[in-house]
């Protein structure tokens, strides 16, 4: 089967709407595909990956404790759009700290979560076969 | 070209269906392939039986299962998706004890496989909707 660039678009806060889950999950599903899989989180959908999610109050079930599994999917390549970030008085420090381990390292750990600006993450995404946003 | 479509959104609270039925037959009209239309979110909502919008107007689910029929389209529901909001088929209702289903006749469900399937076998897999 051939292999193309999937990128998965997040731009949803987690909570809200359903887009946020629905989302994990066709990763999820598409990641038995072997394909050159990506993530981008833009806008609100930085909230996705906070870290801390307490949903308690709402009644909703916290599935923030998956993205850190996506790594074992060899789901690694996690862009967080830099300004998005600080637009939110957001930091890294206040993202999962999401990491995968490299098989041709002695599965060494390394960071999944690249921060690029908005303009590099307009060339990742030009790079791209099928864009899917949520 | 060879096309694949993904529905989001439901029947009429957003056009996103519509747009994507409208896109669906003008690609064909004009020669195109649609490998498959897939219906996410609350897309998934398209493919109820149960529908009775006025006389006067466009009944959404009926279109698309017209549509499948005439140019015998790959209509596919999102098992995941349509669990959870009570969109099922014969054996699915049959495995959960409900009496009946509810799914218009075209449309078939499985797994978000077919989406990624979708986009891997297509030139241009089209999104509409959220």
């Amino acid at each position: 089967m051939a292999v193309k660039k999937f990128m998965y678009v997040n731009r949803k806060a987690p909570y809200g709407t359903v887009y946020a889950l629905e989302s994990l999950e066709v990763v999820l599903i598409g990641a038995a595909f072997d394909q050159d899989v990506s993530l981008a989180f833009i806008g609100d959908g930085v909230y996705e990956l906070t870290k801390g999610q307490d949903t308690k109050a709402i009644g909703q079930k916290n599935f923030s404790p998956v993205y850190s599994a996506l790594g074992d999917y060899d789901v690694n390549k996690i862009y967080v759009e830099k300004e998005s970030l600080e637009e939110r008085g957001l930091t890294l420090d206040d993202l999962q700290h999401l990491v995968w381990e490299d098989e041709d390292e002695d599965y060494a750990e390394k960071d999944s979560i690249r921060l690029v600006s908005r303009a590099e993450l307009a060339d990742v995404m030009s790079e791209q076969e099928i864009i899917l946003s949520f | 070209m060879k096309f694949s479509i993904q529905v989001n959104e439901g029947p009429y609270q957003k056009q996103a269906s519509d747009t994507a039925y409208q896109f669906a037959k003008a690609a064909i009209a004009a020669g195109h392939e649609i490998f498959r239309i897939f219906f996410y979110h609350d897309g998934v909502n398209n493919a109820t039986k149960l529908a009775v919008p006025p006389q006067d107007d466009r009944h959404i689910p009926k279109l698309w299962s017209e549509l499948s029929k005439e140019h015998n389209l790959d209509l596919v529901v999102c098992i995941a998706a349509a669990q959870r909001r009570g969109m099922m088929d014969a054996d699915e209702a049959k495995r959960q004890g409900f009496e009946d289903n509810n799914l218009i006749e075209g449309f078939r469900i499985s797994g978000l496989g077919q989406l990624i399937e979708a986009g891997i076998e297509s030139d241009r897999l089209v999104v509409f909707g959220a």
